[in-house]
């Protein structure tokens, strides 16, 4: 099981966090998450809320978010649930941050294919630029932390950071999308690989090559 | 012989193409839904399960056989369910992915199919977490499919009412066990509950459950547009049908690729990945359905058929089809550690063999990874995995145990050797 604790809860939390409120916006979101469960299911939306609430704190300090207790509690209300049922949740599902993190959540993929590819450059790069697993840098720029397989297995080695991720990685390619997300610039999310576009096979794909150019319909052929 | 563009399901799985259902639509996507669902719910179970698919989660259960386990009369207090698995998070495997992104309409007309021959008042697809922009794509298509009433009330004019909802996960492989899965979207810890009751009889809300794959369900609609001799005119008996392969690792072009069931895996590797990297005199070892199966040694490899009883035969499995190819710069203890360390990991804790054994195996693991071990705790090691295997509620527990058992059978002198080393510069 994974190694997490919570945010300690302290008067400071609470006087910060007490009174979190959904903003109209994401409000609107959480009723239509409450809404695609049955009558009487109002609890199976509390993933999607957590999400949320993580989601509009990330907002409010310019972070990826995270989840105090007092959150949680708001949470507990909303859907009508008893506190201890939330924190359940919140601890047992690794994308909830149960402690701040920084502007941007750098997320090395670690598991197999990656470290096959060269997940260890990724993590070097990172370590190189004074980012530590686990630990978010002194300027509030860079939570690092090692993660377990993300699905792209085929354009590997991986991160993840905050919303999109960016595959095919060397350690020069991530510094190049690292500093651009300092600079507060978007980098082109996905394969990083100059030539190739998803996941084909790197100079172009070996089946299906007339979907390059047009939309084929092969139902002709058939 | 290659199989041809034309027989191939996932046309636009590399993205060049717009995902929406204006581009589904011209690639032939909903293309009369209404006229299969009319042939009756009997017919198409008929059809899928003549068509000899298996499910493309990794285990292989034949999909009409488990459609047909769905309650025969509606009830309206308790209706069923599909519940699609896009949990896709066992490592190797990148597919889902793809067609969530690319083709998620393919998804969606199947999800509908598929609902309505088992009898299912809707579905909800469970996408991981952290596919968070595939989610994106995966909403805004439903919308759309919704807006063109081709579900919800009515679906397609069929008569039938029949809701797609989408749930999104959080960072949890544990919820990939279609179990797990329900209790996750019920609002709970995935933790996996016993069988029996097996969800079709009791499942998500304690209603009739039916869990697939999610390429199971997005190959259905042209199965049944071209009918189950044609799918089952490619593989072998029992191994029937087009299959998308995610080859990772030491390949020269890793890539996903729709290829025949059973193709050879030299053909494969050969024809999409531009061979192994340093030629094949340098494979060492390739785990051929994910990492959950036991690795196969390099030298048996070139003629594995791709599928499951090929995979089977030489002591692994297909899985999910995600295959991780290992050239001889690996260090395949290490490698298979850092499996053992994902399974620690993802371990729920129900369940104390495997929240105990999969930490106690990854320290060992670790331990024999640097020789710092005494030679007799690779059988104990071994027999560990054993209380392991078959001792838990669900198989996240076997699955921990297997490549460890895969290694031990075929890397035994490597353990052996980095014990010996170590002992050597210790006395040193």
């Amino acid at each position: 099981m994974a190694d997490r604790y919570l945010e300690a809860d302290t008067p400071e939390l609470r006087a910060r966090w007490g009174a979190f409120a959904f903003n109209p916006a994401w409000d609107a979101k959480a009723r239509a998450a409450i809404a695609r469960y049955p009558e009487g299911r109002r609890r199976s939306a509390v993933m999607a809320l957590l999400d949320y609430a993580q989601r509009q704190i990330g907002e409010e300090t310019q972070t990826q978010g995270w989840l105090p207790i007092p959150v949680m509690e708001y949470v507990a209300r909303y859907l009508d649930m008893p506190v201890i049922r939330v924190v359940e949740v919140a601890t047992f599902y690794t994308m909830y941050n149960l402690v701040p993190v920084g502007r941007f959540h750098v997320q090395v993929c670690g598991t197999t294919p990656c470290m096959l590819r060269g997940s260890d450059d990724i993590m070097a790069a990172c370590k190189a630029r004074g980012m530590h697993p686990g630990h978010t840098t002194g300027d509030g720029l860079w939570t690092l932390n090692e993660v377990e397989c993300m699905g792209n297995c085929a354009s590997a080695p991986m991160v993840q950071i905050n919303d999109d991720n960016y595959e095919d990685l060397t350690a020069e390619r991530l510094n190049f999308v690292l500093d651009e997300l300092a600079a507060g610039r978007e980098p082109k999310p996905g394969t990083q690989e100059p030539g190739r576009y998803t996941v084909e096979p790197l100079g172009g794909p070996t089946t299906l090559t007339q979907m390059v150019s047009g939309n084929h319909d092969y139902r002709g052929e058939w | 012989m290659a199989l041809a563009d034309k027989d191939r399901i996932f046309t636009n799985l590399y993205g060049y193409q717009p995902w929406n259902l204006k581009a589904a639509q011209a690639r032939g996507d909903w293309d009369d839904t209404r006229a299969i669902l009319a042939k009756g719910r009997d017919a198409i179970i008929e059809e899928i399960k003549a068509s000899g698919l298996r499910g493309r989660g990794g285990a292989g259960f034949p999909t009409g056989l488990k459609w047909s386990f769905m309650p025969r009369e509606p009830n309206p207090a308790r209706p069923g369910f599909l519940v699609i698995n896009a949990d896709e998070s066992e490592p190797g495997s990148c597919k889902d992915r793809e067609i969530i992104r690319h083709d998620p309409h393919k998804l969606i007309e199947g999800a509908l199919v598929a609902g309505f021959a088992m009898g299912a008042r809707a579905a909800y697809i469970y996408i991981r977490g952290e596919y968070i922009r595939e989610a994106e794509t995966l909403f805004a298509a439903v919308q759309e499919a919704n807006d063109a009433g081709l579900i919800g009330r009515n679906a397609c004019g069929s008569g039938y009412d029949f809701d797609v909802f989408v749930h999104r996960g959080a960072g949890a492989y544990i919820c990939g066990e279609e179990t797990a899965m329900i209790e996750s979207i019920e609002g709970k810890k995935g933790q996996p509950r016993l069988k029996p009751p097996f969800p079709a009889g009791a499942g998500l809300y304690g209603c009739p459950t039916t869990v697939n794959n999610v390429e199971s369900i997005a190959v259905a609609p042209t199965i049944m547009r071209r009918g189950a001799a044609w799918f089952s005119s490619f593989g072998r008996d029992n191994n029937k049908g087009t299959k998308l392969f995610q080859i990772s690792g030491h390949v020269d072009r890793p890539c996903v690729v729709e290829e025949e069931m059973g193709i050879p895996f030299r053909e494969l590797i050969e024809r999409h990945c531009g061979g192994i990297r340093g030629g094949w005199d340098n494979l060492l070892a390739v785990i051929p359905g994910g990492s959950s199966v036991p690795l196969v040694p390099g030298g048996q490899c070139p003629d594995m058929l791709m599928d499951f009883d090929g995979c089977k035969a030489l002591g692994s499995g297909l899985g999910t089809a995600a295959v991780i190819v290992m050239d001889k710069s690996t260090d395949i203890v290490r490698a298979i550690s850092r499996l053992s360390y994902f399974y620690k990991h993802e371990s729920c804790g129900q369940c104390t063999p495997c929240r105990e054994g999969t930490g106690w195996m990854w320290r060992v693991m670790e331990r024999l990874r640097t020789g710092d071990a005494q030679p007799e705790e690779i059988d104990m090691l071994q027999q560990v995995t054993k209380q392991v295997e078959g001792h838990t509620i669900c198989a996240l527990g076997d699955a921990a145990a297997w490549p460890i058992q895969g290694l031990i059978r075929h890397f035994r002198p490597e353990l052996e050797r980095r014990i010996a080393e170590n002992v050597r510069e210790a006395a040193e």
